[in-house]
């Protein structure tokens, strides 16, 4: 435990409890404006359905352990997999970092009292839920079978709850929306006195990347969706040829957005990685400022690559060769930060503890998920690798492993304030390990599978692929086994007492200037920057935050 | 390397795969090494530089430019190599030789079809010469599919109202695995199809007097046979499973129910029939969905799956 750190007065708590114990009452959460409860009820919200979709892909792995039927049919298989995909994009990667931890830390780490727009934050709390309980309601429609992609013509020519499904999809795309928004007007206008852009800690930067993407690109997914329903409903004909349509021209939308929504997953986990790898180095940050414009640059450029997952769906020669080109720059900015994350750690004084132990998973694994992209990016090897096993490894660990593995660091370092408590530090570090082996353990051989010629969403497949397939799923319970310890341990800490101090891991940002969990209003008063974010030299000695009179 | 190689990829078997497995081996070992690398700089960064006492105090280094132009040149370098070597490959892939033999290919759930240029048609089995330049132009029916062949590192959708295409040369006589790799629905994972690589003269004898197994094989085997690559097993179980069609267990001689509310009787006529005109009587209680087999199916094929089907008590 680090020295130096505020504790909260007994004096102090008379007067101003903290964010969790006032106002009291569930209706008081229910009307909520403060970013902080926000934030937890995005986390709950985020977890519940990520347990869920994880039921899922256990029962996807179970299914696919024998080459044949195993434990359902294949239409079962193919709903089920659909909302795998959904719920887990949908309602778990893309709201996961900024709605649960950006709600959370954004404005504390920015010295601000709230987000800019306190009731459009509960807004897009609210419109998230209503497009998570549509998305549930599709199982009650017979379920989707179209896969998250809804690629037509097959999805405006299929049965069941596609139509509800795709609404469900366009509601939640309002609620990133609004995330965005706050997050941009909040960083540029809420920012502590004395905090210039380039004394803003990354996270923030990695969030203001993630929002320009969220509110740039969203709206195309929503009008897209639309278009579906506007086919499926009025039979106006847009994508489908036997109406006249174009479906090629639906991937192109559909990429228009999912691709830079890839980038919506990624950036946030690059942003937390980027502050618990100094605060766990006690050093600062390598390279702030490549850091900084690489999340943008990877911003922008997510725009510009979208078609590179049509490779083969008939594009013409040079819209294929521009579009792979394009792709390859956001291999640099994307290296430029690992080297840095790296950099940071050389000659500091690094600390194991759970955080820093996700931090340094998310390193290898988005190592591996970043180099992989290489041969889903050059075009004659996109070929052979297009739609098999290969790409569905590939994204897991990017989407899955990167994002959240990063989630877990995030949620490891930022407990202690925003509970007051602490875990089973122990236990922590071994889940930390269970499941980074039991994630490698579940996705390596699917890069085989892939290069071996295995296509995905496939309920039969060949019997030479089996040996690979029960590795996977063998692996798939030892990840399951470390999510379940850390949901154990974690839940564990509530039955210890509130008691953490101020700032237990020793880092430099502002909300570790706060009390441990913050009060409603976070800081006394206005904090005052005195010192950059990752600013751990000891001399001249920094004083923190300054309190103003108020 | 070569063991690493047969390890991760088929074995090869067109004119494509030369430089496509060049460039993936090339982009492994990129991964492997890059891997280790940043492995051991992180391992060697833990052990010697972790945490022993509280008050420790680490060098405020804020950025160091030479070093990071090192490290975005290098990878920038690297993945327009990358870029160059996959483009070529792109290619060469793309323009098929002028004296390629053409072959029209429709997907449709869940059969691949393919029209030969003498008008022979065959499902689920594309026949092609070896070392002979073959442009396969992809249609479907119905939704989007996609025609891969792992062996020949080749994969192109198949996209209804559009056609695109596809070339290779085989390189080595045998039998190769096609698989759909676009989500098509339920039958998408059965969606299969197999290139026989032929010599010259085996080619010559399927064009002239069909397949060799469908003139040498018993009826029975034959028709359990088209059950498995012809399409019939996706919809038709041999269990009494209900299907999206009709399972075949014990209906021959049967009464079957139709949607005019007539009763017919499962003979040699009524299979013939279903087959050839599927939609002329559809069984209560299912769509009718069943694509025609006119022209599709040799007579004896047709012969086979009638013994077939009245073997299935």
């Amino acid at each position: 435990m680090s020295e130096g750190v505020l504790h909260a007065g007994a004096g102090h708590a008379a007067h101003h409890a903290d964010y969790l114990e006032e106002p009291k009452g569930l209706w008081s959460w229910l009307t909520t404006v403060d970013h902080k409860r926000i934030g937890l009820m995005y986390m709950w919200s985020v977890l519940f359905f990520f347990l869920v979709g994880g039921l899922f892909a256990l029962l996807i792995r179970l299914e696919l352990l024998t080459p044949k039927q195993t434990i359902m049919d294949a239409e079962t298989y193919n709903r089920v997999f659909t909302l795998h995909g959904a719920i887990m994009t949908f309602l778990v990667i893309i709201p996961a970092i900024p709605g649960a931890l950006g709600n959370f830390a954004l404005p504390l780490l920015l010295g601000a009292k709230d987000v800019a727009f306190p009731r459009l934050n509960l807004a897009s709390l609210y419109i998230y839920w209503t497009g998570a309980a549509m998305a549930v309601a599709t199982l009650a429609l017979g379920g989707v079978d179209t896969g998250w992609t809804f690629y037509t013509p097959y999805s405006t020519t299929t049965g069941g709850g596609v139509s509800l499904m795709v609404l469900a999809a366009f509601v939640l795309g309002f609620s990133s929306i609004f995330t965005g928004v706050n997050f941009i007007a909040t960083v540029h206008k809420l920012r502590a006195p004395g905090m210039g852009w380039f004394e803003m800690p990354l996270f923030c930067w990695g969030m203001y990347a993630t929002a320009i993407i969220q509110i740039l690109a969203t709206p195309v997914l929503g009008i897209t969706l639309l278009l579906i329903v506007m086919e499926r409903v009025l039979g106006v004909g847009i994508f489908d040829p036997q109406l006249g349509g174009d479906p090629v021209l639906f991937q192109h939308f559909f990429w228009f957005y999912s691709h830079p929504a890839v980038y919506i997953m990624i950036l946030p986990a690059m942003a937390v990685i980027s502050e618990v790898i100094p605060t766990f180095s006690k050093k600062t940050i390598f390279g702030y400022k490549a850091i900084a414009f690489s999340s943008v640059a990877i911003a922008l450029l997510g725009f510009l690559v979208w078609a590179h997952h049509m490779f083969v769906a008939g594009m013409s020669l040079f819209a294929g060769a521009i579009f792979s080109f394009l792709t390859f720059f956001i291999a640099v900015p994307s290296a430029i930060k690992v080297f840095n994350w790296i950099a940071t750690m050389w000659r500091g004084s690094i600390s194991l503890e759970a955080p820093m132990l996700h931090a340094i998973s998310f390193l290898l694994i988005f190592t591996i998920g970043g180099l992989t992209g290489l041969f889903l990016a050059a075009l004659s090897t996109d070929v052979h690798l297009h739609d098999t096993y290969f790409v569905v490894a590939h994204f897991h660990f990017v989407m899955a492993g990167a994002n959240l593995i990063a989630l877990l660091a995030g949620m490891h370092y930022w407990w202690p304030k925003m509970f007051g408590r602490m875990y089973n530090r122990r236990l922590a570090a071994i889940a930390a390990g269970i499941i980074f082996v039991g994630f490698n353990l579940t996705f390596l051989p699917q890069f085989v599978l892939g290069s071996r010629g295995m296509p995905r969403r496939y309920f039969n497949y060949l019997p030479q692929f089996q040996d690979l397939h029960v590795i996977s799923t063998v692996g798939s319970w030892v990840l399951a086994a470390g999510l379940f310890l850390t949901a154990a341990y974690l839940l564990a800490s509530f039955r210890q007492p509130k008691g953490m101090p101020a700032n237990p891991w020793g880092g430099r940002t502002l909300e570790w200037e706060t009390t441990s969990p913050p009060t409603t209003h976070n800081f006394e008063g206005q904090p005052v920057l005195q010192h950059g974010p990752y600013d751990y030299r000891p001399e001249p000695a920094p004083v923190g935050v300054k309190e103003m009179a108020h | 390397m070569n063991w690493f190689r047969n390890f991760l990829l088929p074995p090869g078997a067109s004119t494509h795969v030369g430089e496509m497995d060049g460039l993936f081996m090339f982009i492994t070992l990129l991964t492997v090494f890059f891997f280790f690398f940043n492995g051991a700089l992180i391992f060697y960064a833990v052990r010697r530089w972790r945490r022993r006492s509280e008050k420790e105090v680490t060098p405020h280094i804020t950025h160091d430019t030479r070093l990071e132009l090192v490290w975005s040149l290098i990878p920038l370098i690297v993945v327009m190599v990358i870029f160059f070597w996959g483009f070529r490959g792109y290619v060469k892939a793309w323009v098929a030789p002028n004296d390629s033999m053409e072959i029209i290919v429709t997907g449709k759930k869940w059969v691949w079809e393919f029209e030969y240029p003498d008008g022979t048609r065959t499902l689920n089995d594309l026949h092609v010469p070896v070392n002979q330049p073959v442009k396969l132009v992809l249609t479907a029916e119905d939704v989007i599919h996609s025609f891969y062949i792992p062996e020949f590192r080749l994969k192109r959708d198949a996209i209804p109202g559009r056609y695109t295409e596809l070339w290779f040369t085989a390189t080595r006589p045998g039998i190769y695995q096609v698989f759909c790799t676009e989500y098509c629905g339920r039958g998408h994972s059965d969606m299969l199809a197999r290139i026989f690589v032929d010599t010259p003269e085996q080619y010559e004898t399927f064009l002239r007097e069909g397949d060799e197994q469908v003139r040498k094989m018993p009826l029975k085997e034959l028709g359990r046979l088209v059950w498995e690559n012809k399409g019939c097993a996706t919809c038709h179980s041999l269990d009494g499973t209900r299907g999206q069609g009709p399972s075949w267990k014990g209906i021959w001689n049967q009464r079957h129910k139709g949607a005019d509310g007539k009763e017919h009787l499962v003979d040699a006529d009524y299979i013939r029939q279903s087959i050839l005109m599927p939609q002329a009587v559809v069984v209560q209680g299912f769509e009718p969905i069943m694509p025609t087999y006119q022209g599709l199916l040799r007579e004896r094929e047709i012969l086979a799956v009638i013994e077939f089907i009245k073997e299935l008590q």
